[in-house]
Order: structure tokens, then sequence, then C-alpha cells
């Protein structure tokens, strides 16, 4: 059995992907902020690597990661600040790659020694992003997703 | 419109359930703005307005021809939107999968992370 993770797209502006860890979420946490570890998972696609993993946790903190890909060796980073940090459960903080922003949230919500992660990224402008600290924003995720699959399903053997 | 354009339309467009549903039911075929106004509490007008959006989200289309002007489903963007969804989550998979395996060696080692360095590149 493996877990699934689910991508939602709760407002044409975020993006929220959710998984489950059987782990409990100081672990998953410290996967999330310490470089050592965040260089071992944090990869993408096969075949790349990650060299630079530079973690300043603290608000107004940056980080910046760098990947390559071990045949081609071609590599790109990107980076950020830490805006909001709450150990073990919860960190916001601006990403920037390829000159767009994104306000990132990572919440980790522990039941029975199993951790459920969301990622939320919104997608706006910056001077939006207090309000939305403050609104909570991961609460009352959507599950547009799941409709989507629905509707996709119930449309295939329409046009097939 | 460009490729992330249309996706920010799409997405928007589906951001809401009567237009979701309207996208249901037109996935059983075509309708009228009237059939498809009945099972909603809701004005002629304003499902008039969600057809709009769904319209110039690609997502449906309207005839010309006949007075009766049935929409129709576009199965277009919405595969569009999934495709990225999907190669989204494939990448997000990958990597949770490595997270798994990270994790069950911590706890293996009561939770104290390992600090090797992963290849040579330091």
């Amino acid at each position: 059995m493996s877990p699934t993770v689910h991508v939602t797209t709760p407002g044409d502006r975020e993006v929220v992907v959710t998984r489950v860890f059987d782990a409990p979420r100081s672990l998953v946490f410290d996967c999330h902020t310490q470089p050592e570890l965040v260089r071992r998972w944090l990869l993408g696609p096969d075949g790349w690597s990650m060299p630079v993993c530079e973690i300043d946790l603290r608000v107004g903190g940056d980080y910046r990661y760098v990947w390559r890909n071990d045949a081609k060796g071609q590599q790109f980073g990107m980076n950020g600040t830490y805006r909001e940090i709450v150990v073990p459960e919860r960190i916001v903080f601006v990403e920037r790659f390829n000159g767009d922003e994104s306000l990132c949230t990572l919440v980790l919500m522990e039941a029975g020694g199993r951790t459920t992660l969301s990622q939320t990224m919104r997608f706006s402008t910056p001077d939006e992003r207090d309000q939305a600290l403050k609104s909570g924003m991961t609460d009352g995720m959507s599950t547009s997703y799941d409709r989507l699959e629905r509707v996709m399903e119930e449309h295939r053997p329409a046009v097939a | 419109m460009q490729a992330a354009q249309h996706l920010d339309a799409t997405f928007a467009a589906l951001s809401d359930p009567t237009r979701r549903a309207i996208l249901a039911r037109l996935a059983n075929g075509e309708a009228s703005v009237m059939e498809l106004a009945e099972p909603f509490a809701m004005s002629q007008p304003a499902i008039s307005k969600h057809l709009k959006v769904l319209e110039r989200a690609g997502l449906i289309s309207r005839s010309r021809e006949a007075q009766r002007r049935p929409c129709r489903m576009e199965p277009g963007p919405l595969a569009e939107a999934t495709e990225w969804i999907e190669r989204y989550r494939r990448i997000w998979e990958g990597n949770y999968q490595r997270l798994d395996d990270l994790l069950s060696e911590m706890k293996a080692v009561g939770g104290k992370p390992s600090t090797e360095p992963q290849g040579e590149t330091r």
C-alpha cells in the first residue's frame, strides 16, 4: 500500500499538495528544515541531485536550493525567504523561481503517529500575503480536483 | 491565449461548484440553457453568467445555427488541466517516496537524522 499525493486547485491562484506519512511530524519537519535531510529527497524527477542546500531557518532567513542533472551536468536553482516558523507544525515562506514569486505554506498535522502534510502554493501578488497568512488559508481546502476527476470520468464515455 | 493563461482560465472556471455541476451535466450530452438551469435554484440569467465563464475558458461551446443554441462540452482544456496536475503530482510522488524511505530510516535510529552526504557532491 503506498499513500498517494493529492493535488487540488481550490482557487485559481492556489495549488495544494497533500500526503500522509507514517511518521511523527517532528521527523517530517526535520526532513524539511535540515539541509542534510532535504537534499536526500527533494530531488524531482530521477537523475537529479541537490549539490547546494542552504537553510537559514528563522523568520527573514533565506534558503537556497540548486539541483543538478547528473547525466547532463545542467543546473538550476531556486531560493526563498522564511516568513513564519512554528516548530514542528507550520512554515510559511516565499519562494522565488524564474522571476516568479509564490507564497507557500507547509502544514503538518499529526494523529496516531501519522502525519498529514499539506503544502499550499499561492501564486499571487506579495501584498496579499499577510492577509492570507491570517485567514488560515489551508482550512477548508476544497476538493475541486476530486470533482474535476469525476467530471473527467463522466466525460470519457461521452467522447469515446 | 498563452498556455499559462489558459490554465488560469480553466482552473478559475472550475473553482465554482455550479460550473462543475454544469460540466458534469454536459458530460452526458448537449443541453440548452433552460435544461441546464433546471436542477439549480437559480435564474436563467445567473446560469448564463456561469456559461459565459465556461465558454471563455473554452470548456464549453455553443452552437450558433439552431435557435436553441445548445451547450456542448469541449474536452481540450480539461485534458490540459488534468495533464498539468498529473505532471505536478508525479514529481511530488517521487519526492515523497524518497521522504518515506528517509523517515523509516530516521525512525529506525530513534529520530536522529543521519548526516551522511549523498553522493560526492557536497
